[in-house]
């Protein structure tokens, strides 16, 4: 109990020049994160350089909840890689492997044709209706490296909102009552 | 300064702080591994070669695979996916990949293996050049680790060559 009197003391105490450094300390956090998330996107050439796994269908490569880091250069897709594409009228972006690419002589596009590595057929039911191939612009990026675990931090806080709410009430209190 | 709260703070970021250095370490030591993987193909049989009603052309064969990725395999190896693929040129595409087999190799016992199978995906050509082509068969893998960098690396086996005439 005497942590809430402390931290009622110490929010009765605030003054208007210590509110504002922390408004300042809390500014240059949000966007320290921001400039590191915008230059990782410069590096990759990727429009999100990280994804986190949602789906079973790579299994057991990749688990729901993995962290994918992806990589968009200018080097051409091949089989095997595991891209990450958008699909016209799907939200959510698909991380599965390629196992045909056709590329084309004079123009250089490609037409390519992925799978989950645990679903039994190839990717053409989840494409709009009619679309045989995914061309470049469908992909998003290759990935190139992967961490476990750590993407479900934002799954539980996609899926219970109240999680995410409480997190950031308390971080937010915390950075009111520091006195450093 | 010694409160509960700073306290727990610092042993989290600690720990975090080692956590992530033992895995970026765990993937950097895949480096020093130098792999010499071995790899054979037959193909056995055209079971059937036709033309599709839309004028691509489709073949079925059987072949035997075998191989040998034990050399793959480190401490910081969740599986071996591997998969062999048709490649060959036609004037119109540059390349074409096919994939005709995969698999998922789970630990280093099974990454020794043989197998005798027809092509698990359809061999489907974009138009009508495959009779009497030549093309590559490449047994591709992909590594995949407990955490950190993917690897990737093929073989290529050149000289084989589709038959002349539908069958």
């Amino acid at each position: 109990m005497d942590w809430i009197g402390e931290t009622v003391d110490s929010i009765k105490s605030l003054q208007i020049r210590q509110v504002l450094t922390q408004a300042v300390s809390l500014g240059m956090i949000v966007t320290s994160a921001l400039i590191i998330w915008k230059a990782l996107m410069c590096v990759t050439g990727s429009e999100s350089p990280v994804v986190v796994v949602l789906s079973g269908s790579m299994e057991p490569g990749f688990k729901r909840g993995d962290i994918l880091f992806l990589h968009m250069s200018k080097e051409p897709i091949r089989a095997g890689e595991i891209v990450v594409f958008n699909v016209d009228g799907r939200e959510i972006p698909i991380v599965h492997r390629v196992i045909k690419v056709h590329e084309r002589e004079d123009t250089g596009e490609v037409d390519v044709l992925t799978k989950g590595d645990n679903n039994y057929g190839d990717d053409r039911l989840l494409y709009a209706h009619g679309q045989l191939w995914l061309q470049r612009h469908h992909i998003m990026g290759r990935a190139v490296g992967f961490l476990p675990y750590v993407g479900w931090v934002t799954i539980i806080m996609t899926e219970k909102p109240i999680i995410k709410y409480i997190l950031i009430g308390a971080l937010g209190l915390l950075v009111i009552t520091s006195k450093d | 300064m010694h409160s509960f709260g700073y306290r727990a703070n610092a042993l989290l970021t600690f720990a975090v702080t080692i956590l992530a250095l033992m895995c970026a370490m765990a993937s950097i030591s895949d480096n020093l591994n130098h792999p010499t993987p071995t790899s054979q193909v037959q193909v056995l049989n055209i079971n059937w070669f036709q033309k599709q009603p839309n004028g691509n052309d489709e073949v079925s064969m059987t072949m035997n695979i075998s191989a040998d990725l034990q050399s793959l395999f480190t401490w910081n190896t969740k599986q071996v996916f591997v998969f062999l693929a048709a490649e060959y040129g036609t004037p119109k595409n540059s390349l074409n990949q096919i994939s005709l087999w995969d698999g998922i190799i789970p630990t280093k016992e099974h990454a020794k293996f043989w197998i005798h199978t027809s092509n698990k995906y359809r061999f489907i050509d974009q138009g009508s050049n495959l009779r009497g082509k030549e093309f590559n068969l490449t047994l591709h893998w992909h590594v995949m680790p407990k955490t950190g960098k993917m690897f990737a690396d093929k073989i290529v086996m050149s000289g084989y060559r589709l038959p002349q005439e539908y069958r």
